[in-house]
């Protein structure tokens, strides 16, 4: 029975043998990144509309955070299927939040 | 029918009571089940059931078992059809009441798109897809056994409110405030939301199957530029599952929340929207109905290249426009509700983004129609099917982009304009596509080809019924006939039109009798397929014999070219030796059977029946279930076996293919 | 090409992670990479209900009055430090220590236990303040997507208590290690999930 993989595992750089300062890094940002959004929140530091915006730009690095520091995001046998789907998903993630909330707002009568 | 009191106020709000239809069917269901019980006795067939099928995580059988599904859900939502269309045959027509007209076009909506078409393109995707790509199964053999139980005892909680509980009646697309707890009470609607809930998982698993599948399973050499189109539609319609499903999982299960404990997503009061229901809905409504078309675009440029012998014209072209219908039908949703009144930023942005769909939609037409322009066309019945579809598809494409232009659409919208265009290219898209695919894979399925005479009538009469049965619909429209009406007065102009119409659906009854017929008549008078390629074809799946053995490929093929099994065959013509680098043979890896996707689904119905009528400790005892069931799995480790080269041997010699 | 099911395990070297080293497993890493995208809609959709209701309180208890910064900050950090420690069980079980890797599974489910504990606690006094999810559209749609979430974590914490067993009787294997790796996008994924509930819930109501 043949396997493909003889090939190596891409974007996978051997199996970490000392302290795991990726990991412990991931965390500390995720947590500086929590606290920020946190205390710009706490200090209404902003206008109400673009202090929303920041603290979700926030949200959106604290997922590459996960994505690199913890779930071996780029780790594939042969080409990458699962980064473009979740590329993918991405956008038609956005694509529905951005356009319910758009259609729902109902020519912008309503303060939703 | 008048039962004693204490009988009725037992019986009543479980079995459905009162209608003469329905102990009529009371009747034969329970006729069906006993003969079914018994032929099994007899024939000592309960053994062969359990190991053949029910356990089975073959895809092959997995494809058959949901043809013979969506072929009888074909049966019963056209049984609606005709119900309906004798009611419309004339004004004040006294056959159905309100109510019973109601539950009928909900039941008949609901089961041909989410019972008939969903299983149609399933059975499709398992019959042809490891073959064509050269592998010996999907990527998750059990997964997809428990995709089809899942699907079947969806399909048998939504048909089991016929006679238990009350059907739904709020429409294939069961908008609230009308289905509510307070205008809807009673199990009918919770009988639609669990049925579709639980069949949607299903079908959300296929989805990731046979993405994982084509994306990680190709036989060697088999590039994704090199895949047949029907993979590459597969693609396209599994990349619409996965994305759209959830959607309408939150749809239901939202409403269902409102319904059972009272919360107020979709309510008038305490705040509730409505509309978000209908734009959740759509989210997931819009790209369905590219997730059953297709993987029908896909047989068509099969059968086209199959059967006019030549190479698929502007392959690229066609893979571009499958993604490009893919990625589109995300955008236009709104369609489906422009009377909404977003305002006119919302309904011009989603008029265009829908028009647009057009273009990749013209693109593969014409595709279609160059690949026949100059071949040698032999006019079988799936390539009969495949021609029938293209006017059909002009016709519906274009009222389509009629019914995109927003402020045209408050004219036409909900009306019977409507009606005939969506049925034009469900039916002449969908059904067509189905049909087209079931006659050029039985060969593969079943060994034997199907009666040409009997399949060409059957055709001739399904595609005048057809047209007979809805241009008319597109002029009654115009002229103001609605949607969903049980009942018309005379003198509206619209008598003949309806009458025409219903003579057309009675056709198509007939056709489908036709159908019943010539698959009967063939299995009694078989003409069998001993080469395995009956149509001279081009991709692997003819390069096996018929029907394949339950490994497939004895030696995974190696692929050099589009057309794969063309090519070879060519290279044969020339006379080059392609035997030369024949491996030896290996031991191959195939799944063991399991009973589990069976038992898992049982529980999920008991669950999900327990939900319907809110007998919440039978729902805890079914979570349970499926709680276990999966645990079980979990801790299994004995999953797969071999099959010895001896074995191997064996079998491709009693095939004559050594 | 080889067909999917197979736990054997091909030229194992130490180049190649266990939870990839038979084709079994990359196919369900991939299969399950692509069910994420399927949850990640689901809770789309869940948010944009949320956005779109939350203001509708029907005069019923509003966000302000209900959220607890020090409550939801508390939830946060924990899931955050669970996320950590379920990737340092991912990373023992690619060095091959069962009992490192174990260990930290079981600090992943403590922390996710105390995780549903703080949040069931909230729940129940929510209800008890009469902010039930009957009483407006914005607590229904509170409820349904915070506790999606929270059913979420404690499927995932059954799901590692049966891993932790399949553990400690079999060792890391091709299967466990699978399993390992994949439990851990499960959880990696629902800390995503919690801080856009954080943000989009907590701190817009908050705010
Ligand atoms: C034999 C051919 C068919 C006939 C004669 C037929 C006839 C009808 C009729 C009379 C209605 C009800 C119209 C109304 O009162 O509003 C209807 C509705 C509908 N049909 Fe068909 N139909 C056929 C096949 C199909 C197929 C193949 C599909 C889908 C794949 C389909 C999908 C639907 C849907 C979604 C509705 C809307 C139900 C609703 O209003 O909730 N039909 N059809
Ligand atoms: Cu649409």
């Amino acid at each position: 029975m043949s396997s493909e993989h003889h090939e190596e595992l891409r974007g996978f750089h051997g199996i970490h043998r000392g302290f795991p300062w990726s990991h412990v890094v991931g965390l500390v940002v995720s947590l500086v990144l929590t606290f920020a959004a946190l205390w710009l929140v706490q200090a209404h530091a902003m206008p109400h509309g673009l202090l929303l915006a920041v603290i979700l730009v926030l949200a959106v690095l604290q997922i590459v955070v996960q994505l690199f520091f913890f779930m071996h995001f780029l780790e594939s046998y042969g080409p990458r299927y699962h980064v473009t789907s979740l590329a993918l998903a991405f956008v038609f993630t956005v694509c529905i939040i951005a356009g319910s909330l758009w259609i729902m707002t109902f020519g912008g009568e309503q303060t939703y | 029918m008048h039962l004693p009191g204490y009988v009725n106020n037992v019986a009543t709000p479980f079995f459905v009571t009162g209608d003469p239809m329905i102990y009529a069917s009371d009747v034969l269901i329970v006729l069906t089940l006993v003969a079914i019980v018994f032929v099994l006795t007899y024939f000592k067939k309960w053994g062969w059931l359990w190991r053949e099928w029910i356990t089975t995580v073959d895809h092959k059988k997995i494809g058959i078992m949901y043809l013979i599904a969506a072929l009888l859900m074909l049966f019963r939502g056209g049984v609606d059809a005709m119900l309906m269309r004798t009611q419309l045959a004339l004004p004040n027509m006294r056959f159905l009441e309100a109510e019973h007209y109601d539950q009928i076009f909900t039941t008949h909506g609901t089961i041909m798109i989410l019972f008939m078409a969903m299983p149609f393109i399933f059975a499709m995707f398992n019959i042809a897809v490891p073959l064509q790509i050269g592998a010996r199964d999907v990527a998750f053999p059990y997964l997809n056994a428990i995709s089809f139980w899942l699907f079947f005892f969806g399909a048998l909680l939504l048909n089991l409110s016929f006679v238990i509980g009350g059907s739904p009646d709020g429409g294939w697309t069961s908008y609230p405030p009308l289905t509510e707890w307070p205008t809807d009470p009673g199990p009918g609607e919770n009988f639609y939301l669990l049925a579709l809930q639980i069949s949607g998982i299903g079908s959300m698993a296929t989805g990731i199957n046979f993405l994982v599948t084509i994306l990680k399973m190709r036989a060697p050499g088999m590039t994704l530029m090199r895949m047949p189109m029907f993979c590459w539609s597969v693609v396209g319609a599994s990349i619409l599952i996965i994305f759209s499903f959830p959607a309408l999982t939150v749809a239901l299960a939202l409403l269902m929340i409102d319904r059972l404990f009272g919360a107020h997503f979709f309510t008038m009061l305490q705040g509730g929207n409505p509309m978000m229901y209908v734009n959740l809905f759509w989210v997931w409504g819009h790209p369905e109905v590219y997730i059953v078309v297709l993987p029908a675009f896909g047989i068509f440029s099969e059968v086209v290249a199959t059967f006019s012998r030549k190479r698929l014209f502007g392959y690229a072209s066609m893979v571009a426009s499958i993604m490009a219908i893919a990625v589109i039908s995300y955008l236009v949703w709104l369609h489906h509700f422009f009377t909404m009144g977003a305002g006119p930023g919302v309904n011009s942005f989603f008029a265009i983004s829908t028009m647009s769909v057009g273009i990749p939609t013209g693109v593969k037409v014409f595709n279609w129609l160059f690949t026949m322009y100059q071949g040698r066309i032999r006019l079988k019945l799936p390539m009969l099917w495949a021609i029938g579809f293209i006017p059909n598809f002009a016709i519906g494409g274009a009222t389509g982009v009629m019914l995109a232009v927003a402020p045209g659409d408050y004219q036409y919208h909900n009306s019977y304009f409507l009606i005939a265009h969506f049925h034009q290219v469900l039916i002449g898209g969908v059904v067509y596509g189905m049909l087209a695919g079931m006659y050029y894979w039985w060969p593969k399925m079943f060994g034997i080809i199907l009666n040409e005479r009997i399949g060409r009538w059957a055709f001739w009469v399904f595609n005048i019924g057809f047209y007979v049965c809805f241009l008319p619909q597109y002029e009654l429209g115009f002229m103001g006939m609605t949607r969903r009406i049980y009942v018309y007065p005379a003198g509206m102009g619209w008598t003949a039109l309806n009458l025409i119409s219903t003579i057309g659906a009675y056709l198509m009854g007939i056709a489908f009798v036709l159908i019943v017929w010539q698959v009967l008549y063939s299995i009694r008078f078989p003409e069998r397929d001993v080469t395995g390629d009956p149509w001279d074809g081009r991709t692997l799946e003819w390069s096996l014999p018929s029907p394949a053995p339950h490994y497939n490929f004895a030696r995974i093929p190696t692929v050099t070219a589009r057309d794969a099994w063309w090519a070879e065959k060519e290279a044969r013509r020339r006379g080059e030796d392609v035997q030369k680098e024949l491996r030896p043979l290996e031991p191959i890896h195939m799944p063991n059977n399991s009973g589990r996707p069976f038992i898992l689904s049982v529980c999920f119905f008991i669950g999900g029946f327990g939900l319907v009528f809110e007998w919440y400790w039978l729902a805890i005892l079914g979570g349970l279930g499926v709680m276990l069931c999966l645990l079980l799995r979990s801790l299994e480790t004995n999953t797969d076996h071999y099959i010895p080269v001896e074995e191997i041997r064996r079998t491709e010699a009693a095939l004559g293919r050594l | 090409m080889s067909l999917a099911h197979e736990e054997v395990l091909s030229t194992p070297s130490s180049d190649v992670p266990v939870e990839y080293s038979t084709e079994d497993g990359a196919l369900k890493i991939f299969g399950f990479w692509i069910f994420l995208a399927t949850d990640l809609i689901l809770f789309a959709c869940l948010f944009t209900m949320y956005q779109i209701l939350h203001i509708n309180t029907a005069g019923g208890p509003t966000e302000q009055e209900l959220y607890d910064v020090p409550g939801f900050t508390a939830e946060t950090l924990i899931l955050l430090v669970s996320s950590f420690t379920c990737g340092l069980a991912t990373l023992e079980m690619r060095r091959g220590r069962r009992s490192a890797s174990m260990g930290w599974l079981v600090v992943t489910v403590l922390l996710g236990l105390s995780f549903i504990f703080l949040e069931v606690r909230e729940f129940v006094d929510y209800v008890n303040r009469g902010a039930t999810m009957q009483r407006s559209a914005f607590l229904s749609s509170f409820f349904t997507l915070v506790g999606t979430h929270g059913c979420h974590v404690s499927l995932g914490i059954l799901w590692m208590l049966s891993i932790l067993y399949q553990l400690g009787r079999r060792g890391i294997s091709a299967m466990t290690a699978r399993k390992i790796f994949i439990v851990g996008l499960y959880w990696h994924f629902l800390d995503v999930v919690w801080v856009f509930i954080f943000t989009v819930v907590y701190l817009q109501g908050v705010m």
